[in-house]
């Protein structure tokens, strides 16, 4: 009996992906909405116990390898978890899951039951194929799963109300398939050069071909592909319309993870297959990424700060908060990297719960302009602190995720002796102060439109959820053990790899 | 050397006029028409590199020895197999802008947008015509 | 020839030509991997690309109308800059390429030689496309179904065949076409000829892919290539009587599942997910069965997704 529980620990890899695939084909099959939800949100719960298993077992710096069909890397596929894999897992699994429970309330007035059990399909393949991206150790697997979580999230943005969600998503669905088919080319090009697709296998066998000019016009394929899918400046240009017009709940968990996991990937490759040395030293990434991080936060900011659409708002304040996550990679010390790899948990948070509670607003309003947002403070007040709490967060005021994220970005530049970079920095968090000041001024002190007078408080299923988003935000502002403490290590590994 | 790299060379050609269609039409299904051509080139691509001077199709037989790379063949499987699923969710979607908008020209569906961010000033949301339709079925 | 190909399509602001030139661009390509050695690659592609994608944007086309407009003059400068410069990117990095067909290049010396000479052994099918796609890369080939029953999905969302009214229900509006169609004995008498014949091919293609250029993909495009040109001849409600959408909507998820149980199973045997070996006492029989399993599963998976897609697609113009 004792050998059952150790075999399913050795099993645990593979349970985190097959949890929400599984589920997926099950759901659709089902025409009762209400059960394919109950199915889905199981599933998805189940995943984030099994990803907190994962994370216990490589906290302190551990890593498990599991063979795929029981062959040997490079030959078979192997899947390698190790700290940085486990928290972007638990990112995608616990966020995924909170807002899959908020999902159900959020769809049942716009969408008939049999279509939700599709929807909700999608949304597990979405969760599905982002965790299998996180947990894959070979280079052409990350495409297939991108390919799935891309194709979900095509389908998700275009069953928003909008007709503009449609050319939004065709629009996504052509830069995206660029995007893959330029990663398509990069790795070809890497296996031409090795010979091997395992990503482990890649990194010890690309450094003799650093000269190569192959392994350049790879590396430049792979950057500006996954350029397109992290949706960097200036490469963003798909994302304010997808976030904007995507349905309701849905954006919180776009905003939350897709964005998320490619910048992943990018870390990944960048730091593990292509070498520090090579991706900063050979090819200059640095000299690129600096400026145009810089100034992609600098002008998304500015442009959230003239939006009058809060969902507009949002999504262009994440463009700037990915250059953040950009600088911070690029600042190549280990300040910089622990501040991105911990914005990355961090800002997925918060934006998941901005969203979530402005989805909860839009439930009641049906819009989500800021004209009909105004004095919904004192009609809908517990929706309306979630959001004022989270959105303090993003500023980066202290005791809230934000600020921990953002006070290792500045001491980061201030380590690499940039201070004009972290006068920027703080100029770019005046900006954020303006903007969600702006949202927050009119949610409180502007006086209701007549029509939304006497709306009541959001469904606790959804307002649930959107408070745990916000005490998660303060509670990470305290504790940072499991975001920063993390983060600096796997920051360290990352460049001691080098 | 132009031998050797002949059959890379035509392959880029191929691959730059698709992704010239994709980036120059206007149509939003002759966009997805050039996604293929770009794609499939880069298969050619894949397959090439895989390729052996005198060697067969990999599948084992007595009497044979040299075999291309089957890994190549393995990869533009599974990559074609994304293709036509990519394929079939573009249609599907620009079907759908086709029933919104009354048309699949990308210029024509910025105007009309337009004109309607003039219009909805006031009443922020418009309900679709589309959803509409959802609604009444 | 390709690129002459390509170049009429840039050209053309017809779109049914278009089409066709793509599926005629889809066949060329084909027999270059034929020529290449690629031949389950070539299937594929002939039967994928030249088949099932055309269909789809001929479905599609029907819809949305066939001719694009002429474009204006400065949406083409743009592209022709980006364009250049990534094929002078391609055209930098081919310098330093292993010359076309070296039998020494990296690419042939470091992972595939265990593929071909130990898959016989280690694995079992004389086809060793099938050994890599089935057992070495089987995790791949599980997301690409994946990746197919996620498009299915999607194109259920948006269109929506079976919980839309299908054809069966509505009532049918006269349709000229589909009665002139009918009204072509010869067409049909080819038809009945050829439908039973491409089935039965279907499931050799099926079931013969350990052995030689086939598999579940290639089995299944060709399954549904069968029902759509019964559904192209005797229009899409009789088509859509023998297969009801309602039902058929049931089976890509059956298909994933399959695929999925097999690599349960597996683990629960001892294995690793998707370890053939574990499945059986002997790790031949249980390779051996276990490819057969999913080739399966893909099979029925994809036959079911291409028949759906068409028939939503089709519907919409009805």
């Amino acid at each position: 009996m004792s050998q059952i529980p150790s075999q399913l620990v050795e099993q645990l890899p593979a349970v985190q992906l097959l949890l929400t695939l599984l589920a997926a084909p099950i759901c659709s099959m089902f025409r009762n909405g209400d059960l394919s939800w109950r199915i889905a949100t199981v599933a998805s719960w189940a995943s984030v116990a099994c990803a907190f298993a994962l994370l216990h077992q490589v906290w302190g710096g551990g890593s498990i390898s599991y063979e795929m069909g029981g062959w040997p890397p490079p030959w078979g596929i192997e899947v390698v978890i190790d700290e940085l894999t486990a928290i972007v897992l638990l990112l995608v699994t616990l966020f995924g899951a909170l807002v899959m429970t908020a999902l159900r309330k959020s769809l049942s007035s716009i969408m008939r039951h049999q279509r939700q059990s599709l929807y909700y399909t999608t949304f597990l393949l979405c969760m599905a194929s982002l965790i299998g991206i996180t947990i894959t150790g070979d280079a052409f697997n990350v495409l297939v799963f991108l390919e799935i979580s891309s194709l979900a999230t095509y389908t998700l943005i275009a069953r928003g109300r909008d007709r503009r969600a449609l050319t939004a998503a065709f629009r996504y669905l052509i830069m995206g398939t660029i995007g893959a088919t330029f990663i398509l080319i990069a790795i070809g090009f890497m296996y031409m050069l090795t010979g091997t697709l395992n990503m482990a296998d890649l990194s010890e066998r690309l450094p003799e071909h650093y000269d190569n000019k192959v392994l350049h016009a790879s590396f430049a394929f792979f950057t500006i592909g996954i350029a397109l899918k992290v949706a960097m400046f200036p490469l963003h240009y798909w994302l304010p319309n997808a976030y904007t017009y995507s349905p309701k709940a849905t954006t919180a968990f776009l905003a939350a993870t897709a964005t998320k996991v490619s910048l992943y990937v990018m870390i990944r490759f960048i730091f593990d297959v292509y070498g520090v040395e090579f991706a900063f030293g050979q090819m200059q990434l640095g000299t690129l990424l600096v400026p145009l991080s810089i100034a992609g936060i600098l002008v998304a900011s500015l442009t959230a700060v003239f939006q009058d659409d809060a969902k507009r708002l949002l999504a262009w304040s994440s463009v700037a908060q990915l250059g953040y996550m950009a600088l911070g990679m690029a600042l190549l010390n280990a300040n910089g990297l622990t501040s991105a790899v911990t914005h990355m948990f961090n800002h997925a948070m918060m934006k998941a719960g901005l969203f979530l509670a402005l989805a909860t607003m839009i439930y009641r309003t049906q819009s989500s302009s800021l004209a009909a947002l105004s004095g919904i403070g004192r009609t809908m007040p517990w929706t309306t602190g979630a959001f004022a709490i989270l959105g303090i967060g993003l500023i980066g005021v202290p005791f809230t995720a934000g600020f921990v994220s953002k006070w290792y970005l500045v001491s980061g530049a201030l380590d690499k002796d940039w201070l004009p970079v972290a006068i920027l920095l703080i100029i770019s968090s005046l900006m954020a102060i303006a903007y969600i000041g702006k949202m927050l001024d009119v949610m409180y002190f502007k006086p209701a439109p007549a029509e939304f007078a006497d709306i009541k408080e959001g469904p606790k299923s959804m307002l649930i959820p959107c408070w745990i988003f916000a005490l998660l935000t303060i509670y990470f502002g305290i504790d940072t053990r499991l975001t920063a403490g993390l983060a600096g290590r796997v920051a360290s590994n990352l460049l001691g790899a080098s | 050397m132009i031998v050797g790299l002949f059959n890379y060379w035509i392959v880029i050609i191929l691959m730059m006029a698709g992704l010239y269609i994709v980036m120059s039409s206007g149509h939003l299904v002759k966009k997805i028409i050039g996604l293929n051509v770009f794609q499939t080139s880069v298969f050619i691509f894949f397959i090439s590199m895989g390729t052996v001077d005198g060697g067969t199709a990999p599948i084992l037989k007595d009497g044979f020895t040299v075999f291309s790379n089957p890994l190549p063949h393995v990869l533009i499987l599974t990559a074609i197999v994304v293709g036509v699923a990519t394929t079939a969710l573009g249609l599907a979607i620009s079907v759908r802008v086709f029933e919104a908008y009354g048309t699949v020209e990308e210029d024509e569906i910025t105007a009309i947008d337009r004109d309607n961010r003039k219009r909805e000033i006031s009443v922020s949301t418009v309900v679709t015509e589309s959803a509409q339709k959802e609604r009444d079925q | 020839m390709l690129v002459a190909t390509v170049f009429a399509i840039v050209k053309l602001d017809h779109l049914m030509t278009a089409v066709m030139l793509m599926g005629f661009f889809s066949l060329l390509s084909s027999c270059i991997f034929m020529i290449l050695d690629a031949v389950d690659v070539a299937f594929t592609e002939a039967a994928v690309g030249a088949g099932a994608s055309t269909i789809f944007i001929l479905a599609a086309l029907a819809i949305v109308g066939r001719t694009s407009k002429k474009k204006r003059r400065e949406k083409t400068i743009v592209p022709l800059i980006i364009v250049t410069c990534t094929g002078a990117m391609l055209l930098y990095a081919t310098l330093d390429m292993p010359y076309f067909g070296t039998p020494d290049a990296p690419v042939h010396t470091h992972v595939a030689p265990r593929y071909l000479l130990e898959s016989g052994e280690e694995v079992g099918p004389p086809n060793i496309v099938t050994s890599v796609l089935a057992s070495y890369r089987g995790y791949d080939t599980f997301g690409e179904a994946g990746v197919v029953f996620t498009a299915f999905i999607g194109v259920m969302i948006l269109l929506g065949a079976g919980t839309r009214k299908s054809g069966l229900e509505r009532e049918a509006p006269p349709n000229v076409k589909v009665e002139s169609m009918r009204q072509k004995i010869v067409l049909r008498e080819v038809a009945d000829l050829l439908i039973a014949p491409v089935l039965v091919f279907a499931l050799y293609v099926q079931w013969h892919g350990d052995f030689g250029p086939g598999g579940g993909f290639q089995a299944g495009v060709i399954f549904a290539s069968a029902i759509i040109l019964y559904a192209l001849i005797y229009g899409i409600v009789p088509a859509q009587k023998i297969l009801p959408p309602r039902k058929l909507a049931y089976f890509p998820g059956i298909g994933l599942l399959l695929y999925a149980l097999v690599g349960v199973v597996a683990m629960f045997k001892g294995g690793n997910f998707l370890a053939y070996g574990a499945l059986m006492a002997d790790p031949h029989d249980g390779q051996h069965y276990g490819i057969l399993a999913i080739e399966l599963g893909i099979g029925i998976t994809v036959a079911a997704v291409m028949i759906n897609i068409f028939f939503s697609l089709s519907e919409r113009s009805l």
